[in-house]
């Protein structure tokens, strides 16, 4: 479904992204995890056309859109969120969602009984009519969602929109994730929290400093000692190896 | 608010009834700054494209008018529809341009002054535009001659295109269209990565504004019969413009024609009392900064509340 081929992106003295390769299966939820400034978002920003890369290309279905206007890859079916959540302030959440509808539902009135229908279905139902600004940051992630959403997108490229939720909200975004892709939709996510991804996604990616360091199945991913060397620092890997344990192992509750 | 229409209603009806001369220059007036405050509007304010030099709309519609009869002898009325395309034309070569470089913001409003300064720059120079002379029609009052020695006339032309521009910004308010030009006034990112075109839904909204700005200078030509550079291009309409936009509320349909009965209720009064030159430019800068700190939302915005 997505094909990514070199990937790069200096941003001054920093190589950001640095050769990456990624693909995601249609119908997949894969996920891109790595510690904070690994290059994550840049990632995704080169993806959806928001960033131009150094180098490297991105393929939808076969079709090389790489480079091209964030609109024009969103027109195509590929649709990003935003960690920093960037709502429409002065629009109500309806409207907010509207303006996803609008991509492919050209009528006012058609477009905003879609945009509720959605709302309603990520429990944005008793706020569609408040404005986007006075939402929680909870509730502002729903949004986000819930705008890609109905864009009636293909793949959905999500970042980290469980940060700052608590346990219980983090379970409703779960399952619906698990809804939307039953639905047909194919997702990428970016994610900090393990037990999220190890529920969630077949495959994993992990990148640090801007590269990827490991590819596999989320159990793969929690054993493998380059990735714990990069999250918890040089020579942790053998540390834990001697107790045991892994710092993913609470990450994969169902096996 | 079904009050405030019956209202605006009586209120735009009163200089018909009267038959007084001057009654009918307040409301030409007024009804010429809702105009082109309607037209800034589109763009300005519900696009959020803060522009400050529109001036260069009104005055390519008011040479356009008196171009098309005194050089090529064309029937005057054709001066609106034609005025209107070329305010257009120019809201879309300009806009295209400023916002394919991705200006924004103060930016975009600095370039559309340096236009609006090349026109005035232009029209003095040019033969075609009688340069710094200016253009002067010959008085040949009449209907089919666009020339009316009426004032009430003058009146309902700039009434009738006043209220087309304020259908025009109902639609907007209601179309795909006009919301896509809110969204992207918003929050830019966001709008993309939902599918929004941006400089093209930003050209559009530029040219809109361009041509209803041009109908009011059609007008003010058929009006005065005169027109050059300096009335043509002049700043000081550019930021009325802006003002009453403001003043009414930015973005809605109706802030337009209430922020131009605000500001000549504050503007004309204070001016029969105080006659200093540069006054009328300095009083615009204190209503703005009082509206921007008392009002952010404008007058429509107080009526919302209420
Ligand atoms: N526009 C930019 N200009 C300069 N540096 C940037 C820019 N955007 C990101 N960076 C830097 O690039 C690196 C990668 O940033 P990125 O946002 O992609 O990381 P991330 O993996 O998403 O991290 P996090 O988990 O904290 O969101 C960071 O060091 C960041 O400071
Ligand atoms: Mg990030």
């Amino acid at each position: 479904m997505l094909e990514v081929r070199g990937l790069s992106k200096r941003f001054g003295g920093l190589q950001a992204v640095r050769d990456v390769d990624l693909d995601v299966a249609a119908g997949s939820i894969t996920a891109l995890i790595g510690p904070n400034g690994a290059g994550k978002t840049t990632s995704f920003a080169m993806i959806a056309g928001f960033i131009r890369p150094d180098a490297g290309r991105v393929a939808l279905e076969g079709r090389a859109i790489t480079a091209l206007r964030p609109d024009r890859i969103a027109a195509h079916g590929l649709v990003r969120t935003f960690q920093i959540t960037q709502p429409f302030g002065g629009l109500s959440v309806a409207e907010n969602i509207r303006i996803g509808a609008f991509l492919h539902v050209a009528e006012p009135a058609a477009a905003m009984a879609a945009a509720r229908a959605i709302g309603t279905r990520l429990g944005l139902g008793p706020l569609l009519d408040r404005p986007a600004a006075s939402l929680t940051v909870a509730g502002r992630k729903r949004l986000e969602l819930a705008r890609a959403l109905a864009t009636q997108p293909r793949l959905l490229l999500l970042d980290e929109v469980m940060a700052g939720l608590n346990p219980a909200e983090i379970g409703e975004i779960v399952g619906l994730i698990r809804e939307i892709r039953t639905a047909g939709v194919t997702i990428l996510l970016i994610e900090h929290i393990m037990q999220a991804v190890a529920s969630l996604a077949e495959r994993v990616y992990v990148l640090a400093e801007g590269a990827l360091i490991a590819t596999g199945s989320p159990r793969e991913i929690a054993e493998n000692p380059a990735v714990i060397e990069a999250y918890l620092g040089h020579g942790a890997a053998a540390r834990l190896a001697r107790t045991h344990s892994s710092p993913f192992d609470q990450a994969a509750p169902h096996g | 608010m079904p009050l405030v229409v019956l209202a605006g209603i009586v209120l735009a009806a009163l200089p018909f009834l009267g038959g007084s001369q001057y009654l009918a220059t307040i409301g030409l007036l007024t009804a010429a700054s809702a105009l082109v405050g309607q037209g800034w509007n589109l763009a300005g304010g519900f696009g959020g494209l803060t522009s400050f030099g529109s001036v260069m709309f009104f005055g390519i519609g008011a040479y356009t008018a008196a171009i098309i009869q005194t050089r090529w002898g064309i029937n005057p009325w054709f001066g609106l529809p034609a005025g209107a395309a070329l305010g257009g034309l120019a809201g879309a070569v300009v806009g295209f341009a400023a916002f394919r470089a991705g200006l924004r913001g103060s930016y975009f409003a600095l370039v559309t002054l340096a236009f609006a300064e090349v026109f005035h720059v232009l029209s003095n120079s040019l033969a075609l535009t009688g340069a710094g002379l200016g253009i002067t029609l010959r008085l040949a009052p009449g209907l089919g001659n666009f020339q009316f020695l009426d004032r009430r006339a003058s009146y309902a032309v700039m009434l009738a295109l006043l209220v087309l521009a304020t259908a025009l910004a109902h639609w907007l308010r209601a179309s795909r269209f006009g919301a896509r030009l809110v969204a992207l006034r918003e929050n830019e990112d966001a709008a993309q990565a939902l599918g929004i075109d941006i400089v093209r839904t930003k050209t559009l909204a530029f040219a809109l504004s361009g041509a209803v700005i041009a109908t009011a200078g059609v007008v003010y030509t058929q009006t005065y019969l005169y027109i050059d550079p300096s009335i043509a291009f002049s700043v000081e309409r550019s930021v009325e413009m802006l003002l009453v936009a403001m003043i009414g509320g930015p973005g809605t349909v109706w802030g337009p024609i209430l922020g131009a009965i605000g500001l000549h209720l504050v503007a004309d009064t204070a001016q029969a009392w105080i006659a200093l030159p540069g006054f009328a430019a300095m009083l615009y800068g204190v209503v703005l900064l009082a509206v921007i700190r008392l009002l952010p939302d404008g007058i429509a915005g107080m009526f919302r509340r209420a």
